[in-house]
């Protein structure tokens, strides 16, 4: 796109906008928070209202493993970040695979914890209202991990295949955007289901 | 000429589709496949236009069946079906898809943009919005799921629990209803990132934020309000069909389930919605009334700074849907206040515009026209809606004709009329025409006729005791005659509206050629040709001023001497 001549060169000022791309991830988790809140406001409105069991503090176990992995993942991704801004794809591709592995540790334990829940507690989202909040909150959550783990997979088998590079480094951080999200909104559920 | 070039564009390629022909189904290929902005801009517009003839043939039926009591136009289940869906689809499929119509053609004009952040994600976005629409009407189809139960959903606009709940209501409707919904909001959200990545990141040069067109400005605040006002309905969307198919308890009264929280969610919604839709009407105003007193906007600050008053309080005042629901005087106290206080940044605004009228050389083309129609209704409106705020009064109203009357008070004397005034505007610059200024003043007149004989109508009616809601009345409470008033009220709204329709269709081939700048207009949207190329400006423009175009017509006194 060429620049209109400008008559007043004193005036003509540094024209840098903000990156749409990060811009436009900025608004989706904003849209996504909300859709979080509400379910985190259920969940809390709901706490204790079950006439009939399974209660939390009788079947959950505070998951502090998967919750070390998933937020540490942060850390793992920021890296890799730096990597790609600086070119260094070894080191890129490296903490990219540390966080698809933190982040499949999260999941295999929430597979795990569901599975114990489901046969051996007997709780699903149909047996009382804690069931019902417990598995759509966690589950939505879930969903997000699962989505961020299915980018983040699609970026590692491409820089496997050496196609990615600092060219990519702003996409790149629009993908760690979204993943530091997905981290701090487990610190907002963890904090719900199995601290309070 | 002005030192500061504005690219008055020219064509570069003249048009390659005169020279082959093309077929009608590469044609309707290429709009089907398009990313262009101007083009799913006009896909939104004529999507709501053919929704608001259906759902307005609804709301007809509905006045036929009340226009005297004991009538048998509508049973009472069809009658449910018919308000449920005339709601819906006026919200849904009538009121968000022709703003969000209109900022996808007219925001990157405006800036000096070539398309939208994401084109595809717009593209993206309008087909799922049409395939919630498409959704929605398919359960008149496929709705019944079991022999003997209704097809469309019945459940009301606000669908409050546990009336949706499977156990009292069977079949389909209600999922096809809540999928609609899901689907269309998907499409609604994926547009509102667009428009706030475009507005944040594709300005022109010079464009700052505070030298940007007020349209652009509350769509950008629309946007943003909607990102977080449709993601809550999506979310208790999901929570019903959770409980309609696995089982869930969320709303379900038996297992400790409230069905007030579902009140509490949608209104969390329902409220800023409100918002959602008459700011773009706000923002189709500030360009209109400017241009055609012939004086720029008064008080732009002021419009940019209630806006976002507007935006912010918004959000705390969902619970006035409530006061019959049985709150705590503290609550009734907070959303009493809260409610109040949203009139104040609406007063700024409507000072403004009275500012802006005052000592203008006002032209009363058919735009103008509705703006000053929409400024004494929405004052009205205004009004009744602090009337409302009083729980008190509320108690005495609620559900009642007079809450009917306050927001069509909003959504058609302000809404409507704003998105009429919009496409008389802009019609010129996306087809090339003008429309019939004769056809539409009669449209003028008629609605505004029209639209008073049936909504000032019905706050008597509320005051009289009539409740919304029902299919028909007794003939000794007092109504019959003002039922029937409304009624040719609807009628003649009715009328105008298919003069509007055949004016739109024939103008296209028909209209006075409009030119590049038929209103003599300021923003940088009438800077390139009418229709726009698809490149819209040859060159990427640069402003100095809030009324670039100003400045190119009078070098002499340009606007960026007077604007700090």
């Amino acid at each position: 796109m060429s620049s209109v001549p400008v008559s007043h060169p004193a005036r003509s000022v540094e024209w840098h906008l903000p990156s749409k791309r990060r811009v436009g991830m900025t608004a989706l988790i904003v849209g996504e928070s909300a859709i979080f809140t509400i379910f985190v406001v259920a969940y809390v409105f709901y706490m204790g209202k079950s006439p009939s069991g399974p209660t939390p503090s009788q079947v959950l176990d505070v998951p502090i493993l998967a919750t070390i992995c998933l937020l540490s993942s942060s850390f793992t991704i920021w890296r890799a970040e730096k990597a790609i801004e600086d070119d260094r794809m070894g080191s890129f591709t490296v903490w990219l695979g540390a966080t698809i592995a933190l982040a499949a540790v999260f999941l295999t334990n929430t597979a795990f914890e569901w599975k114990k829940l489901i046969y051996q507690d007997g709780l699903t989202i149909s047996t009382n209202l804690f069931g019902t909040t417990f598995y759509s909150l966690v589950g939505l959550h879930a969903t997000h991990v699962v989505v961020g783990l299915f980018l983040l997979t699609s970026v590692f088998i491409f820089s496997l295949f050496g196609w990615v590079d600092s060219r990519q480094s702003e996409r790149f951080g629009v993908v760690a955007l979204y993943w530091h999200f997905v981290d701090s909104a487990w610190i907002v559920v963890f904090t719900v289901v199995y601290l309070i | 000429m002005s030192d500061y070039p504005l690219p008055v564009s020219h064509v570069i390629d003249p048009s390659t589709s005169a020279s082959e022909r093309v077929t009608f189904l590469e044609k309707l290929h290429g709009w089907v496949v398009t990313v262009d902005h101007k083009r799913l801009g006009i896909l939104y517009i004529l999507y709501s236009t053919f929704f608001l003839l259906v759902a307005g043939a609804e709301a007809l039926m509905i006045r036929l069946q009340l226009a005297y009591p004991h009538t048998h136009v509508l049973s009472a289940q069809v009658y449910n079906r018919f308000f449920t869906m005339h709601g819906t689809t006026m919200v849904f499929l009538v009121g968000m898809p022709f703003l969000f119509g209109f900022a996808n053609y007219i925001v990157p004009l405006q800036i000096g943009a070539r398309d939208m952040a994401f084109p595809r994600l717009n593209a993206f976005s309008f087909w799922m919005t049409a395939f919630g629409g498409f959704l929605l009407y398919y359960s008149f189809l496929g709705g019944a799921g079991l022999y003997g139960v209704g097809n469309a959903p019945d459940v009301g606009w606000f669908a409050y629990a546990p009336l949706t709940l499977r156990a009292f209501s069977p079949g389909h409707a209600t999922d096809y209803w809540a999928l609609a919904l899901i689907v269309s909001g998907f499409g609604t959200l994926g547009t509102a990132i667009n428009i706030i990545a475009t507005v944040i990141s594709m300005r022109c040069k010079g464009m700052t934020l505070m030298r940007m067109p007020l349209f652009t400005w509350l769509l950008l605040i629309v946007s943003m309000l909607t990102l977080v006002t449709i993601t809550p309905l999506t979310a208790a969307q999901f929570m019903l069909l959770i409980d309609r198919y696995l089982g869930g308890h969320f709303f379900d009264t038996q297992a400790g389930g409230s069905s007030l929280i579902w009140i509490h969610f949608f209104w969390i919604f329902g409220h800023p919605e409100v918002y959602v839709l008459v700011l773009p009407a706000f923002a189709i105003a500030n360009e209109v009334i400017p241009v055609f007193c012939r004086k720029a906007i008064f008080g732009y600050p002021a419009m940019v700074a209630a806006s976002v008053c507007i935006m912010f309080v918004s959000l705390s005042v969902w619970a006035h849907h409530m006061f019959t629901v049985g709150m705590t005087s503290v609550s009734n106290a907070f959303f009493t206040l809260s409610t109040m206080l949203v009139g104040v940044p609406t007063g700024i605004k409507i000072f403004n515009w009275i500012a802006t009228l005052w000592g203008g050389r006002i032209r009363f083309t058919t735009p103008m026209l509705f703006c000053i129609g929409f400024l004494f209704q929405f004052l009205i409106a205004g009004l009744t809606g602090i009337m409302l705020s009083v729980s008190p009064w509320d108690w005495q109203l609620h559900n009642s004709y007079f809450v009917i009357a306050h927001f069509h008070y909003v959504l058609v004397g302000a809404v409507v009329f704003c998105i009429f005034a919009g496409i008389y505007y802009w019609y010129p610059k996306a087809t090339g025409r003008l429309m019939s200024e004769a056809l539409g003043k009669w449209h003028f007149w008629l609605f505004a006729i029209g639209f008073h004989i049936t909504f000032d109508t019905m706050h008597f009616l509320g005051l009289l005791g009539m409740p919304r809601s029902i299919y028909t009345y007794q003939p000794d409470r007092g109504w019959n005659f003002l039922n029937l008033v409304v009624s040719v009220g609807g009628l003649i709204q009715g009328i105008a509206v298919l003069i509007f329709a055949y004016n739109f269709i024939v103008s296209y081939w028909r209209g006075e050629v409009a030119g590049d700048d038929p209103w003599d207009a300021w923003t940088l949207e009438w800077t390139t040709s009418s229709p726009p190329p698809v490149y819209n400006f040859e060159e990427e423009p640069e402003v100095h001023s809030r009324r670039p175009l100003w400045d190119l017509k009078h070098p002499d006194d340009p606007d960026r001497e007077y604007e700090s």
